[in-house]
């Protein structure tokens, strides 16, 4: 039976009632009185030598209360990269200043080289079209290959190859991988792109910056997926304000899919407005700034091989990556296509040598960064398209291929060759689960049936494995990272009972204010609605490190369980007292203390009303009220992963691809809400259909975005998309936390694309199509098969 | 935006004189121009709607012929019964927003190489009503957003000839889902006329090697041994030249098979 409460309820998310009814209060909502509007000038041109910025004449215009250009930013410092990577020498990666402002150059369209205040945001865009810079164009950096060919024309003028680094995973390995490549008695080779995509919150990102000239308190309510993250980047690295006067807000925020987790310098640059004006100063990017100046996902260009004995054994992986990086290294960008990337390379299987090697670049585009899967969508469609088109090589069954070399239930916990030590998984069993949920055995049928409307029917498989979880801070401290990645979460107690929990993870549309209820309240033995999460500010919340990385459940949820369970230590010893019973005699279960084979009990509500009216209390022993803080640090990732199946139809005259239907077998650990689940599946699969056949952010050579609108930057609609079928009952639980969680928010993202392009070259292989980069659009598939022909 | 001046007549002689003002511009649906506004791509002294001249409102049908106001709203086309072909065109544009504000004039005066309204007017046969005079659909589009239009002349109504069949195939570009290419075939007494959009830099035009091939044998087979030129057609993110070229092909082959 379903539970109707509690772990494992579908309870329904009471977020939506405010997001459904037009409740939330968005950055944007937020109006104060006195309010300033802040407008950014940006770059038009990809690359430029800034002269000079004459804001004589725009300071005179109506309305206009300061003008703020990169000279005002100098003595301030860089928005840092938040991973150091190392070389393969061992030398440090370059690290190139970020300013709040662009500052000597302009570096990609859409780059902020100056910021007018007025009091209506009319005023200041009025302003801003009379400010006379004078930027000397310079030749764009654009292709990657260029980029690093081409020493003499720079993104940076101190890099002088713009190469970020040169990094190899493992890099001791790299010979015996080479090796066991040359001796192989087959090598499957392909190269392939994973596309640039632009991340599209549902809300742009927007922010205000407050100052209180009486006790010197700055305020920064902004579009944050980590408001603690941001107040430290910015207090600490940026703006030098000590950190006990800096406050971050992060209200509803519409959406992030990573491109929230950063700090942007907007940020900076309102706080430093409102100092200046004593006065709120609101931004709020229009779509248009969104396309040009969020941090982009993926843009990687890969070739990978596999060599295989003639059976189908997997011998050894080998990979090498040009990772876009943008102009400028965005807090997470450097982590992305390495730790993120690099260890997931074994996939689900045995293969004994595993070679990853990653260059990441410098070009004159909007930084890219982490995007909902971040660095694992890109080495799971690597790994599961190679995979394929092996199969076909061979003339092995796909799925019989996988199964062949899937790392088996009782090899756990097993340790990659590229350092990862999975803990738990059994990978034939989403793969049966698929079989029974895709119905796989009756895709000859349906085929026959579209073909019989002229249509080409094609059935692809993907199994993915992802690290979330995110994640051990020792492990990641010795890999790069220049933050701890715990999470903290305070449970309060109020003397009634009820329940507020302070939570350092962010839900930006992921239901945390309803799962981590859920759990608290299964805890305690109390009703759900009697606990509220409290998220987003970082007055009232503990230093925890946000959302992002499918972490919050396995790593905040862990500390919540912490928190819980140190307040039922507490109040067991309150009871004991109230209840003349010895401690250990004491038990609790559906909100009850009651004495170890005695009828005697009390209520949980009893026990925190003494905990507040302590008149009958162990004084002398215990303190007073009843609240607790935890903090936790997990002791490895968790390992997601599942068997995906789509099935597409083209349309062979116009390349028309269809996707017919899509089934997701995930085991995701122990589940709290099926519900919320099952909607995170069906988003994250949205995004990797949109990935796979719609979605392209493309430049051209001088660097302008020419997708830079909906008219030309195709998002997923309910129309393109199947219903889906999803399953998450293959469970092994984690291992390592508390809850057995593993987390769900990317795996969608991830498994899906590999399986959509695998469905489209099932379609075509019989013309002699062996692979199609994404969007498969229908131009590229037509011209796909008139190159076949 | 920058301001402007704002006047809504309720006749089209009074439309006509607001928009001699300089710099002043007519405003039928708003689905191009105040987006274009908006961005501050475009900066007229005056904004004249034509919304709210009632004799430039509503479909009707006599004699064979469809007699549509310029102010019309592609969902009231769409809810026409007329002339179906022309109904399920108009009920595909954009999105319910755009075709409950988009009218038929301001689609027909802008021209956008990609809309789907120049190859249903240009395949009918359709005469553009003005205030001055009326114009053949085959005088009246004059390559990419320019028309025979005037300065400050307003496009009060046109007249849709019903063929004996016609259809409408559109193949969308993925991201605006307007036509990558759209092909219009109308089959009338006087002939068959083939109208492409989205194909060419120069616009919607007619495909008259189609039109005399259907005209001998109308049948899609009747297509087979010609090909289109992918020469001036349009290359971008989307698609080729040659894969437009293919399209125009394909989607009149379907259009005569569903007529």
């Amino acid at each position: 039976m379903p539970k109707d409460s509690g772990i494992g309820a579908s309870s329904k998310r009471r977020e939506d009632v405010r997001y459904l009814t037009g409740r939330g209060q968005y950055t944007d909502d937020i109006n104060s009185h006195n309010q300033t509007y802040a407008y950014f000038v940006r770059s038009d041109v990809a690359h430029g030598k800034i002269n000079s910025i004459d804001t004589s004449e725009a300071e005179g215009m109506p309305g206009v209360l300061a003008i703020f250009t990169g000279d005002d930013f100098t003595e301030v410092g860089g928005n840092p990269a938040g991973w150091l990577i190392n070389n393969r020498d061992g030398t440090p990666m370059k690290e190139p200043k970020r300013p709040v402002l662009a500052h000597g150059k302009v570096r990609h369209v859409g780059d902020a080289y100056a910021a007018v205040i007025a009091e209506t945001y009319e005023q200041a865009v009025d302003a801003a079209e009379v400010i006379d810079a004078d930027i000397e164009e310079l030749p764009a950096i654009i292709d990657m290959a260029d980029a690093l060919a081409n020493s003499d024309n720079r993104v940076h003028d101190e890099i002088d190859d713009n190469l970020c680094f040169d990094w190899g995973w493992i890099e001791d390995n790299r010979e015996t991988v080479d090796q066991a490549i040359k001796n192989a008695p087959h090598v499957t080779t392909l190269e392939l792109i994973n596309n640039r995509l632009v991340p599209n919150a549902m809300e742009a990102r927007a922010s205000i910056g407050d100052y209180d000239p009486g006790t010197g308190d700055y305020k920064l309510t902004t579009t944050s997926q980590n408001p603690h993250l941001t107040k430290l980047l910015i207090a600490v690295f940026v703006m030098g304000i000590p950190e006990h006067k800096l406050t971050v807000i992060a209200p509803d925020v519409g959406g992030g899919f990573g491109s929230k987790i950063y700090h942007y310098g907007e940020e900076a640059l309102v706080l430093a407005a409102a100092k200046k004006l004593g006065r709120p100063v609101k931004w709020a990017a229009t779509r248009s700034e969104a396309f040009v100046s969020d941090a982009h996902g993926r843009d990687h260009v890969t070739k990978i091989e596999l060599a295989t004995e003639l059976d189908g054994t997997f011998i050894a992986i080998r990979t090498d990556t040009l990772a876009n990086v943008g102009a400028y290294l965005s807090n997470f960008s450097t982590a992305t296509p390495t730790f993120l990337h690099g260890t997931l390379m074994a996939g689900n299987y045995t293969v004994p040598n595993v070679y990853v090697n990653v260059k990441t670049v410098f070009t004159n585009t909007a930084p890219v960064d982490a995007y909902r899967g971040a660095g694992r969508p890109e080495a799971s469609f690597s790994i599961e398209r190679v995979v394929d088109k092996c199969a076909r090589e061979l003339g092995i069954d796909a799925v019989e291929l996988r199964r062949k070399n899937f790392i088996q239930p009782d090899q756990f916990p097993y340790t990659t060759p590229v350092a990862l030590v999975y803990d738990t998984g059994d990978y034939d069993a989403t793969m049966d689960k698929l079989h029974e949920i895709a119905d796989i055995a009756g895709f000859e049928a349906r085929k026959a049936e579209s073909s019989a409307r002229g249509k080409r029917r094609g059935l692809g498989i993907a199994h993915y494995i992802e690290a979330c979880g995110i994640a051990p801070s020792n492990l990641v401290g010795q890999l790069g990272s220049r933050v701890g990645l715990y999470d903290a979460a305070t449970v309060r107690v109020s003397p009634t009972g009820t329940i507020s929990v302070m939570v350092g993870a962010h839900s930006h549309g992921q239901g945390h204010e309803t799962s981590f209820a859920q759990v608290v309240a299964d805890m305690l033995g109390i009703p759900e609605e009697n606990v509220d999460i409290v998220h987003g500010d970082t007055s009232k919340i503990p230093f925890g490190m946000g959302t992002y990385g499918s972490r919050s459940l396995a790593v905040c949820g862990s500390a919540v369980v912490k928190a819980t369970d140190k307040v039922v230590a507490k109040a067991k010893k309150i009871a004991a007292h109230l209840l003349e019973a010895g401690e250990g005699d004491i038990e609790f279960s559906d909100g009850q203390f009651s004495v170890a084979g005695t009828d005697k009990s009390i209520a949980w509500g009893d026990v925190t009303l003494a905990a507040y009216i302590p008149h009958n209390y162990p004084l002398e022993e215990i303190e007073p009220g009843l609240e607790e803080t935890a903090f936790y640090d997990p002791a490895n990732f968790t390992y997601p992963s599942g068997a995906y199946c789509c099935e597409v139809e083209v349309d062979e005259d116009t390349g028309k691809v269809d996707v017919m239907s899509f089934a997701a077998a995930d085991d995701f650990g122990n589940v709290i809400n099926p519900m919320i689940v099952e909607g995170q599946v069906h988003g994250g699969v949205a995004q990797g259909i949109g990935q796979a056949l719609l979605e392209n952010c493309v430049y051209d050579s001088e660097g302008q975005l020419l997708s830079g609108s909906y008219m030309d930057y195709a998002m997923p609609r309910a129309d393109d998309l199947p219903n889906y079928t999803v399953d998450h009952s293959c469970v092994t639980p984690c291992t390592h936390n508390p809850l057995g969680v593993k987390g769900c928010g990317e795996a969608g993202a991830i498994g899906s694309p590999p399986a959509v392009i695998n469905a489209v070259v099932d379609a075509l292989s019989d013309l002699g199509v062996t692979h199609i980069d994404m969007p498969a659009s229908p131009a590229r598939v037509w011209a796909a098969i008139q190159a076949a022909k | 935006m920058y301001n402007f001046d704002f006047e809504k007549p309720s006749t089209v002689a009074d439309a006509v004189t607001a928009l001699a003002s300089e710099d002043a511009l007519a405003l039928g649906g708003g689905q191009t121009l105040i987006p274009t506004i908006k961005q501050r791509l475009a900066a007229p002294s005056k904004l004249v709607s034509l919304s709210g001249i009632s004799e430039m409102q509503g479909v009707s049908a006599s004699g064979g012929s469809l007699h549509i106001g310029g102010a019309t709203i592609h969902a009231d086309v769409a809810a026409d019964s007329h002339y179906p072909a022309l109904s399920a065109l108009a009920g595909n544009i954009g999105d319910p927003a755009v075709r409950n504000r988009g009218t038929i004039g301001g689609s027909l005066a802008n021209n956008d190489p990609s809309s789907d309204y120049p190859a249903a007017a240009l395949a009918s046969g359709a005469t553009i009503n003005t205030n001055a005079r009326s114009i053949a659909a085959d005088d009246f589009f004059q390559g990419i957003f320019e028309t025979a239009l005037d300065e400050g002349e307003i496009i009060t109504s046109v007249d849709f000839p019903v063929p004996d069949a016609a259809c409408y195939k559109k193949f969308e570009q993925p991201a605006s889902r307007f036509a990558l290419v759209g092909v219009f075939v109308a089959k009338t007494a006087g002939g068959v006329r083939v109208a492409v959009t989205g194909a060419s830099e120069e616009g919607v035009h007619r495909w008259t090697a189609a039109e005399d091939a259907l005209n001998a044998n109308f049948s899609a087979d009747a297509l087979d041994g010609l090909s289109v030129s992918s020469e001036n057609l349009i290359g971008d993110l989307h698609g080729t030249p040659e894969y437009r070229a293919h399209l125009v092909k394909v989607l009149t082959a379907r259009s005569v098979s569903d007529c």
